[in-house]
């Protein structure tokens, strides 16, 4: 689905620490090299990776020739990149003003409750993590939600608990 | 080639597809190709009409029919009526909120019938993913223009008499950048497309990289052309997967039909575009923090000047300019400056496509002409405010923008004017509120967006918005006083004065207008204790009448606290100590019914009346 978005992943298999190394000399190789390309490295990283662990982060080094501390200051610094370990299913809800001025709000804290864990965390069994986001762009739907990829536009609690509970019924 | 004696355009917009494009245009493909006229009608997916309310959208070309809001179900119905029949589906097409009867035509649609398309002329018309179908529409006559019969300065002159202003935010004449980019000795030279639109409730560049992705590569081959670039970057938000694999796809096929690359046309010269990924941040939106993100850094602005024109890209003169902004130069170019710059007022020539989103009834993507009055925005395009509920304001120009109330509805919009009124052009973000919204939480919400997206680079940005939220979200909690007031207009200079970059010198503009024009809401949130609109929790409570209480449950079922209490035919009862003032009890309670009230201290209402509004300084 075009729809997809980049940063759910829910999909990918997170490979083995041996693999790691391979991984990112593989997506090093696909930019040349290059040190200018370094977010978009790691923007590639996470979405085969899911995150960008320690070791992830200090293979990149490796492979670019830079300093760890370049890779951590990039990778602390931009939103897309977690650098804690995320759900198998991701959750976003809109913050952006459309959506506010909807409701948006009230959306985000019936996700809070509904998985028991703040904007921003991961279930302790890595099964949902639930983000906020400032503006999709979608601003005709709002307040939207999306669910792993999925846009689920003029939101409303009731909504929500559907959506939930067909990710809860299918994620045990 | 097959020439079909109907096409069938499909919206495949972010919002359309959302609603189940793609499912409606495969069924709709399945019937057409089962009833055996698959030679006679072909369905085309295009970019984003702008009407996304109503998703998803159909257009029968060339009878100019639009249908709306469609689904899966409808197909059979609307194969056999209206390609069998000739009868266009009454059901299936818009109605005006104002109710009366269905307007079967496009063109016909208040919508869209006030609108004078530049930029989004090829939306809904053509298939963004072909080359074709753009060059179809003249689509790369002016490049071939000014690559073939033009010289730089020529262009320049062109793009400078037709008044273009930059789309993005602070309407810098685009001709003067490019001109000081053109006279810098030093090469290479850079171009960029600033993709990385940030601002929240905007998504026109959204629209335009979705829609006709080829107008954003023609225009920066012309910018090429002008200030001498080899190479160019079109920088696009993380948030837009469907722009990023457009966009992919359009430099592809440019290559391909040699429109990028070596030996351009055969006129010897050579360019050729890449995408870059965001990784969002809302500060690489900033000119010189987008160009350290192209690096590889931190998105960090810098001090200007030097300009980005002077000293860019890798130290190297550099354009940069906003998607729009680069979408409008072909249509120059090949149509002449004349023509562009008799559209709009003054100071402010051309169109500017605004995102009409919020409390109001048509929601979606609008261009018109600069100068247009607000009221015709919001009323003839916009159809009002849906529920029958008052309008208060429009906030313009995102984070940067400011709030301009129903006084200024017969405000010509203009850069100008609007920067007079204390918003601001921005990207054109337009969100419109009702009696319903806060002014004081809007001015927070703004606040914590800066406040969170500020770089910390330097400290009247970084502090002064983290104290200025911090007071706002006092007042909203009705615990500010009316010192609080003359802080935040002291901090609020100061963070204006004192940023490096655009983020910070105007994070404070929310706060300065709904001030401006709505201190008495500011007031009456400190004076009363009171939240006008019934938005601030601390300040409303939610409480069941039992006089129309029929005790359904439906409101203590829905409650995720279970702070209600009650049995089936009894008076239900909200424990206020538990209340989290979600509000679920209030949705869930039957529109015929209405049982509960979302209150708001009663005696401090009655002292709002004494306090006269608009005071402002």
């Amino acid at each position: 689905m075009a729809q997809k978005n980049r940063k759910a992943g829910p999909s990918g298999k997170a490979p083995l620490a041996d693999d790691v190394d391979a991984v990112v000399r593989g997506v090093v190789e696909k930019y040349g090299g290059e040190k200018r390309a370094i977010i978009q490295i790691l923007q590639d990283l996470q979405e085969r990776l899911r995150w960008l662990a320690p070791e992830t982060l200090e293979a990149a080094a490796r492979e670019l020739d830079v300093p760890g501390a370049h890779v951590y200051s990039v990778a602390t610094f931009y939103k897309s990149f977690s650098l804690e370990p995320r759900g198998r299913h991701l959750c976003t809800v809109c913050m952006g003003t459309a959506c506010h001025v909807r409701g948006g709000t009230a959306i985000l804290e019936h996700f809070e409750r509904k998985l028991g864990i703040r904007a921003g965390e991961t279930s302790p069994n890595r099964e949902y993590t639930l983000e906020r986001v400032n503006c999709l762009g979608a601003c005709a739907l709002a307040p939207l939600a999306v669910v792993d990829g999925r846009y689920h536009g003029q939101m409303t609690e009731n909504k929500a608990d559907q959506v939930l509970g067909k990710l809860l019924g299918t994620s045990e | 080639m097959p020439t079909y004696r109907t096409h069938l355009l499909v919206c495949a917009g972010t919002g359309c597809v959302s609603c189940g494009a793609f499912a409606f245009k495969e069924a709709l493909e399945k019937e057409i190709a089962r009833r055996g006229i698959g030679d006679e009608v072909l369905v085309v997916a295009t970019g984003c009409n702008g009407f996304c309310e109503r998703g998803p959208i159909l257009m029968v070309h060339p009878d100019g029919i639009f249908y709306q809001r469609l689904a899966v179900e409808d197909v059979p119905l609307l194969v056999e009526e209206h390609l069998f029949k000739g009868r266009p589906v009454r059901k299936l097409m818009y109605v005006p909120p104002a109710a009366g009867a269905p307007i079967p035509k496009m063109a016909d649609i208040e919508f869209f019938k006030h609108q004078r398309l530049i930029v989004l002329r090829n939306r809904g018309r053509i298939d963004p993913e072909k080359i074709e179908e753009y060059i179809a529409y003249d689509g790369y006559e002016a490049a071939a223009k000014a690559l073939a019969g033009m010289t730089p300065e020529a262009v320049v002159a062109e793009i400078s008499a037709a008044g273009l202003r930059g789309r993005g935010g602070a309407g810098f004449p685009t001709g003067r950048k490019w001109d000081l980019c053109r006279r810098q000795p030093s090469a290479p030279k850079y171009l960029i497309c600033n993709g990385d639109e940030g601002d929240p409730g905007a998504f026109m560049d959204r629209s335009v990289l979705e829609a006709d992705p080829h107008a954003i590569l023609e225009g920066m081959m012309i910018g090429a052309k002008a200030i001498g670039a080899i190479r160019g970057f079109i920088y696009i938000r993380d948030e837009y997967p469907l722009a990023v694999s457009r966009v992919g796809i359009a430099l592809e096929q440019a290559r391909e039909m040699g429109l990028l690359g070596k030996d351009i046309l055969g006129t010897g010269f050579d360019f050729d575009l890449e995408i870059v990924r965001g990784a969002g941040a809302f500060v690489s939106g900033e000119e010189t923090a987008l160009i350290a993100s192209i690096e590889g850094q931190r998105a960090y602005p810098r001090q200007r000047p030097p300009y980005p024109a002077q000293h860019g890209l890798w130290g190297q003169p550099t354009v940069i300019n906003n998607v729009e902004t680069w979408a409008n130069v072909p249509s120059i170019i090949r149509r002449g400056s004349a023509w562009f710059s008799s559209l709009g007022t003054e100071t402010s020539k051309g169109t500017k496509i605004f995102s009409l989103v919020g409390k109001i009834n048509n929601t979606g993507l609008v261009e018109v002409p600069m100068g247009i009055r607000l009221r015709d925005i919001v009323f003839a395009i916009g159809g009002g405010i849906p529920k029958g509920r008052e309008f208060k304001a429009v906030q313009i120009g995102g984070p940067s923008g400011g709030c301009i109330p129903k006084e200024l509805l017969d405000l010509p919009i203009d850069y100008e004017s609007l920067t007079q009124a204390g918003a601001m052009m921005g990207s054109g973000g337009m969100i419109v509120m009702d009696e319903d919204t806060c002014m004081v939480d809007i001015a927070l919400y703004f606040l914590r967006f800066t406040q969170e997206e500020s770089c910390g680079k330097c400290s009247p940005c970084r502090i002064g918005t983290r104290q200025m939220a911090e007071i706002l979200a006092r007042i909203t909690a009705g615990e500010g006083s009316l010192e609080d007031i003359k802080k935040l207009e002291a901090l609020a200079l100061t963070v204006k004065q004192g940023s490096l970059c655009g983020l910070g010198q105007t994070a404070p503009n929310p706060v300065l207008s709904t001030l401006r024009y709505f201190r008495n809401e500011y007031l009456a949130h400190i004076v009363d204790r009171t939240c006008p609109a019934r938005v601030c929790k601390n300040l409303i409570t939610y409480f069941i009448d039992p006089g129309k209480c029929v005790g359904c449950l439906l409101c203590l079922k829905s409650c995720p606290v279970k702070a209600i209490s009650g049995e089936r035919k009894k008076v239900h009862v909200i424990d206020q100590a538990a209340c989290i003032k979600c509000g679920a009890c209030l949705n869930a309670c039957p529109a015929k019914i209405q049982a509960v009230m979302k209150t708001t201290g009663e005696e401090a209402r009655a002292l709002v009346g004494e306090i006269p509004a608009g005071t402002g300084p």
